[in-house]
């Protein structure tokens, strides 16, 4: 299929362009921006006046529930999700039931993710066996089932050798190490940020030194190793400090934040909204400033979704007791949007950090528009205004402290491989 | 922000916590009590403030001395009263808690008083049920326990006759403790100049002084020269391990034996939400001596609690407090 898309500004950050551009597909890549390749006939025209083009999202966290979570959400509806929130690359932890911890499981995942046009999935492979934290994985033969990284997820990894020799042999294979920094003892039946707002409502508390001292030890751990570690969902201001300090010594880190982190702070929970109940906490106001500094100068290299569907039931509970996450494949772009808002931000600075520098980190070709990439491409409307429903979410997770927000920017078409997979018929 | 615990015109709807409330609330409440004290004195102990209504004391832990107290409380209002222990119940075949409230609101529940493990339950409860019922909070978690703090409010009102002149000193487990939280807010509310909390680092929670509280580790320098001196529970599963060494530890410093309540004002007086560790924090000789009103706060308990209860199931302008 060939496609043609007219008049829509395109941005895309890798060559930085920002300019009103025509850009063609064919055979699922792009072929051609501003000139018409000679003898190029389109079937489909798309027109987006008005609109901006952009690289598809590459979005470094977002759980889709299989195998093992059905009832929270089921592969078919966060694929929707994903669609949706123009997501085309994604890749989801192995916090699943069982844990993806083998060949077959991530066979079958990818068998059921690839079934028919839609996002990429990149799952990653569990770091250690039942994500326990003891024994290491066959993370070779996971590569070769198809996971691009290997992880631990939020399960804790008590045991520094076993952290060691998984770096180690990780590293033997050149693969990546995702690792969320939080030290699980000092973590241990803390919901919330150890500040003002636990101390007022009584709410067990997690220091940041859970985030500085894993910290600390994971990036002492990478001078030993020489692996390649990426660092998920950092929470505080020291902990940007640490990885900007491992970084310009030549470290070989990366790392993100969740969308919740980049708006929110603990006085969002308010009188005990379970919505802020998030893996790390939500915490204070100068954290969030440091967050937010950090993803402008790139010490923070993604922003990501952290996207973890959750039952109603499980939030309606009292904080403690409800079950962590907040759904976020729908409002990554809108969230994305509003910062570069706020914070007055070249867009083509901004939506880096959801599509060429998170494709970096997971070494796919994806997150720009150059001829020959794969068309796996968004175009979204700027000024479109919607509000965060239940019913306005595809998602099965109805869960977002982002709930009745109003949200500026609205997807129309999301195209993977040059196919049209989503397209909003009222846009 | 929004205030869950008041109506639109500024009556409250549910007692959730202290905080937040105006003076003006706390004040119209203890004003209340003291009508409803003369109550235990007449021959018949009752009122009909809520003649046909139904209060249900839902304790999901357990509790014998709050859950009486509500119940007599409920009882001299002329109130039904219906107890439930939920623990062993419900949640153990795996209802969840908003089922459990939803079931009993079937059952025309007109006021709720709730007790829960987990911080912020109250709340939760308050934001789920339909527009006509109450919710009081008997204890959520380690978050507030705001019928304790008014007793105590009341306690310290009927032998100090005013707040603004005081010093108080809340010493103890502050970090578990949902009474001293809510004693808190009730005393800077009520304009008490200084408040300050005593205890072990291992026991004061980060950021404390935010409340407007004076944090002190020394136990004879933070009693020195105050009027009132509350005591908190050491409860037994704090006394081993890594937040205290042991009871006998505990009790040579933050113990309160007539020795450190010596620093205090001559006329200090000393309370006690209940139940006591004897000889854990405070000596037998401070319990029963003449310094303790600590039974004295069980009996205003029944009066304070008649207030709010009154208040809330007819709420009036609380201005002319």
């Amino acid at each position: 299929m060939k496609i043609h898309i007219t008049h829509g500004r395109v941005i895309d950050p890798i060559t930085q362009r920002n300019s009103q551009s025509d850009l063609f597909i064919a055979a699922g890549k792009i072929v051609a921006l501003e000139r018409c390749p000679a003898g190029f006939t389109p079937n489909r025209v798309i027109d987006a006046r008005g609109k901006i083009v952009m690289p598809g999202l590459v979005d470094l966290a977002a759980r889709l529930r299989e195998p093992g979570y059905e009832y929270l959400a089921t592969l078919e509806s966060e694929m929707v999700a994903a669609t949706v929130g123009g997501v085309t690359s994604l890749s989801c932890p192995p916090d699943t039931d069982p844990p993806l911890d083998e060949p077959g499981l991530v066979e079958m995942l990818k068998h059921r993710a690839h079934g028919r046009e839609q996002t990429n999935v990149y799952p990653l492979g569990a770091l250690t066996q039942q994500l326990q934290g003891l024994r290491l994985t066959e993370m070779g033969e996971l590569y070769d089932a198809g996971c691009i990284a290997f992880s631990q997820a939020n399960a804790p990894l008590l045991d520094t050798q076993v952290l060691l020799r998984a770096l180690d042999y990780a590293t033997t294979f050149g693969f990546t190490v995702w690792l969320q920094p939080q030290d699980a003892y000092l973590a241990r039946g803390g919901v919330a940020h150890d500040g003002e707002v636990a101390s007022r409502l009584g709410l067990p508390a997690i220091p940041t030194c859970a985030e500085t001292i894993a910290l600390n030890t994971i990036l002492q751990l990478v001078r030993e190793t020489g692996a390649r570690v990426h660092l998920c969902r950092l929470s505080s201001a020291s902990g940007v400090d640490l990885v900007r300090e491992a970084k310009k010594e030549g470290l070989p880190v990366t790392c993100d934040i969740s969308i919740n982190h980049l708006h929110l702070t603990e006085h969002d929970i308010g009188y005990f909204n379970a919505h802020c109940r998030l893996v790390p906490p939500l915490r204070s106001v100068r954290d969030r400033a440091a967050l937010r500094a950090g993803l402008i100068d790139g010490t923070i290299d993604a922003l990501v979704s952290d996207h973890a569907p959750v039952d109603v039931d499980a939030k309606q509970l009292p904080f403690e007791a409800a079950e962590p996450g907040a759904t976020g494949l729908e409002l990554l772009l809108p969230l994305t949007l509003a910062w570069a808002r706020s914070e007055a931000l070249p867009l083509v600075t901004a939506l880096a950090r959801i599509t060429s520098a998170p494709a970096k980190i997971l070494g796919i070709p994806a997150g720009q528009l150059s001829p020959g990439q794969p068309a796996d491409l968004c175009i979204f409307d700027p000024e479109r205004e919607w509000v965060v429903t239940p019913k306005n979410l595809k998602s099965q997770g109805k869960n977002t402290p982002f709930l009745n927000h109003l949200m500026q920017g609205k997807v129309s078409h999301t195209l993977v491989g040059g196919f049209i997979i989503h397209e909003d018929a009222r846009a | 922000m929004f205030n869950p615990q008041l109506t639109p015109e500024g009556h409250l709807k549910h007692l959730l916590t202290i905080e937040g409330l105006p003076p003006a609330i706390l004040f119209q409440i203890l004003d209340r009590a003291t009508e409803f004290e003369a109550v235990a004195h007449q021959e018949v102990k009752k009122v009909p403030h809520l003649q046909g209504k139904s209060v249900f004391n839902l304790f999901f832990e357990a509790s014998t001395r709050t859950r009486t107290t509500f119940e007599i409380a409920a009882k001299r209002l002329s109130a039904d009263v219906i107890n439930l222990n939920v623990n062993a119940s419900s949640q153990s075949k795996g209802e969840t808690l908003l089922d459990t409230v939803d079931n009993l609101s079937a059952m025309q529940a007109d006021m709720f008083v709730v007790r829960h493990a987990e911080s912020g339950a109250a709340h939760l409860i308050a934001s789920h049920v339909g527009p006509d019922i109450h919710v009081i909070n008997a204890g959520d978690g380690r978050h507030a326990h705001p019928t304790q703090a008014l007793l105590d409010m009341y306690t310290i009102r009927h032998f100090k006759k005013r707040f603004e002149n005081l010093r108080v000193a809340i010493v103890g487990d502050v970090l578990h403790s949902r009474v001293a939280r809510s004693q808190i807010h009730a005393l800077t509310t009520l304009q008490v100049p200084e408040v300050r909390v005593i205890g072990p680092k291992t026991l004061i929670p980060r950021n404390v002084e935010r409340l407007g509280v004076r944090v002190y580790h020394d136990m004879v320098r933070g009693l020195k020269g105050v009027d009132v001196v509350i005591m908190l529970r050491l409860q037994n599963e704090r006394m081993n391990g890594a937040l205290l060494p042991s009871r006998d530890e505990y009790f040579k410093y933050y113990g309160l034996t007539p020795a450190k309540l010596a620093h205090a004002q001559p006329d200090a007086i000393v309370m006690h939400p209940g139940p006591m560790n004897r000889g854990v924090e405070i000596h037998s000789d401070v319990a029963d001596g003449v310094q303790s009103v600590i039974l004295k706060q069980v009996t205003f308990g029944i009066a304070v609690r008649m207030a709010v209860m009154s208040i809330l199931a007819a709420p009036t302008p609380h201005s002319a407090a």
